[in-house]
């Protein structure tokens, strides 16, 4: 059912991204394409992965923007996945029923067999959460690692999005941001988390954290400004000569 | 937005074919359509062919077309459900509608009013196609209120010009479709040059600042690409039109879609009965194309929000 579900439970599972720790390395992107290979949407199929112009499905993608002018510009890595939003359109226009929001956590999820190929859903998602697979003819997007999540077998640690256990900075953070007293719900109130164009209504689950006020001074560690002299003045001995030697 | 070419040929075709369904029910109800078999055969085959070769058109684009039928399953929430559904609906009642004129031989009584529906089904069919663009917030260009006026306007265009140029291969001529059609094509192209300016003027309100949410910092510009090679997204949504050739085509629509019919159509009145047909069909014709290349122009000025995250500073 393409409606959105009645009466959604608090949990919100999603993600926090941190944007100022965020080192661009995109292991992120990389791991997730390599869970969700095996996973339950794969295969993310590549067309052409040695060919000149590769074509592929990846959940995740790393953006590097360049903020401000001069001085005061900064360079800014941006992961962007699935916000598993609260009011996802793309799940709504979809004809057929093979989007769906989960009621009991909200993770937003396309069952492949249901999917016709329309595509009007990655039309809907002002954020291209969701990629095509031409190969599959089906539309593919992050299941917030559904299969490892919940997935008993793993030890606890390990039940957080690929993305998440991959990187190596901790900048992204798993969690339920429907409930006020989590880790990620904290992290979010601590740091303004803010949402992605809020101003087009889909109240996306996941947050980003800004980049934290650029430093203009060098932080005093406890060393002094000046360096003290190498040779403290009216002291005899070896040094002293040497110094009045060099010095003349 | 790519424009894909199943897309443009299905809402052209349906869209003519809706809108002559329409007229001929309207014209039933009126009692003003002849109770006669030729051309019964032509326009509803014309319409409902039209109607036709659209929606197989437009399966063409999907990745599983011979799932489609679970397109009839969301009308609760989906416009691109509720089209499929309506589209599919609206064939009940044109059927029974030519069972009564092609048939029977009647277009009055219980045949008008089926009639009637069939004219309701076109008209809520192309509403449901308007709406599937113009709820896509994503797309400013597509979403506002400009949008459902035009596909209504251009379908009531395009099936009055379809059902006069009927009408005149069986030597019929109706003044009050001539009056229709001099009404409709002036409208059509008022609605489409106001959309345009609409387009032009109104700044989204996503920009990659918003996107980003970066925008309080300074101003926000790609520096790095996150791949190399072109993805589904720059392909689907990433489609951009050069300025230049979107003002010469926008100047081809107008003179294909609204001037030349226009004209075409007043000419006809003017020259003996029997140039008539060729007049009505030239005008039916060529509208048809400018509705194609205006389609087109819907499609590839559409800007889509995800462009923001690959260069762009407004969508």
């Amino acid at each position: 059912m393409t409606s959105l579900p009645a009466h959604p439970q608090a949990k919100r599972l999603g993600l926090v991204i941190d944007l100022d720790i965020c080192v661009g390395c995109h292991a992120c992107a990389v791991n997730c394409k390599q869970w969700n290979s095996g996973g339950v949407a794969a295969p993310l199929t590549d067309l052409e992965p040695y060919g000149a112009d590769p074509l592929g499905v990846w959940f995740n993608r790393v953006h590097t923007f360049e903020v401000g002018e001069g001085e005061a510009g900064r360079t800014v890595h941006f992961p962007r996945s699935c916000l598993h939003c609260a009011e996802p359109a793309c799940v709504t226009v979809c004809p057929t029923g093979a989007s769906y929001k989960r009621a009991e956590d909200g993770i937003v999820l396309v069952n492949e067999d249901l999917c016709i190929g329309c595509k009007l859903c990655s039309w809907a998602c002002p954020y291209g959460a969701r990629e095509y697979d031409y190969d599959a003819g089906v539309m593919k997007k992050c299941t917030l690692c559904i299969d490892k999540i919940y997935n008993e077998t793993l030890e606890e640690a390990s039940r957080v999005p690929a993305c998440v256990s991959t990187c190596p900075a901790s900048a992204r953070h798993f969690g339920d941001l429907g409930d006020p007293g989590s880790a990620v719900s904290q992290l979010m109130r601590e740091r303004g988390g803010y949402d992605l164009m809020p101003e087009l209504g889909y109240a996306p689950t996941n947050k980003y954290l800004p980049p934290r006020p650029r430093r203009t001074v060098a932080k005093d560690v406890g060393a002094s400004a000046e360096l003290a002299p190498a040779v403290p003045a009216g002291s005899g001995g070896f040094l002293a000569w040497v110094d009045r030697l060099l010095s003349g | 937005m790519h424009p894909a070419l199943s897309v443009i040929v299905f809402t052209t075709s349906s869209g003519a074919g809706y809108g002559l369904l329409a007229w001929l029910g309207v014209w039933a109800v009126a009692g003003w359509l002849p109770a006669n078999r030729g051309l019964a055969a032509a326009s509803l085959g014309l319409s409902l062919g039209a109607i036709t070769v659209g929606l197989l058109s437009s399966t063409l684009h999907l990745g599983h077309p011979e799932r489609a039928w679970r397109a009839f399953s969301q009308w609760r929430s989906s416009w691109l459900s509720r089209e499929g559904v309506s589209s599919a609906a609206t064939y009940v009642p044109a059927l029974l509608f030519a069972l009564g004129w092609l048939v029977i031989g009647s277009t009055s009584g219980i045949w008008a009013l089926f009639g009637a529906l069939s004219a309701v089904g076109a008209v809520a069919t192309v509403v449901c196609t308007a709406f599937i663009y113009q709820s896509l917030k994503p797309i400013q260009r597509w979403s506002n209120g400009w949008v459902l006026p035009n596909y209504l306007a251009l379908s009531a265009m395009t099936g009055v010009l379809w059902l006069i140029a009927v009408l005149s291969l069986f030597g019929m001529m109706d003044d009050y479709l001539i009056l229709a059609a001099f009404l409709c094509i002036p409208l059509a192209g008022f609605l489409k040059v106001r959309y345009w300016r609409f387009i032009d003027r109104t700044a989204s309100l996503s920009d990659a600042g918003t996107a980003t949410g970066l925008g309080a910092l300074g101003r926000v510009r790609l520096f790095e690409a996150p791949h190399t090679s072109e993805n589904y997204l720059m392909k689907e949504m990433g489609f951009r039109i050069a300025r230049k050739h979107a003002a010469k085509l926008r100047i081809i629509a107008l003179v294909a879609a609204f001037f030349l019919p226009q004209l075409l159509t007043l000419t006809g009145l003017l020259i003996p009965e029997a140039l008539l047909p060729l007049c009505a069909i030239a005008a039916a014709v060529i509208a048809t194309i400018g509705v194609l290349i205006e389609r087109w122009l819907f499609f590839a000025e559409a800007k889509h929000t995800v462009t923001l995250y690959y260069g762009a500073e407004r969508a």
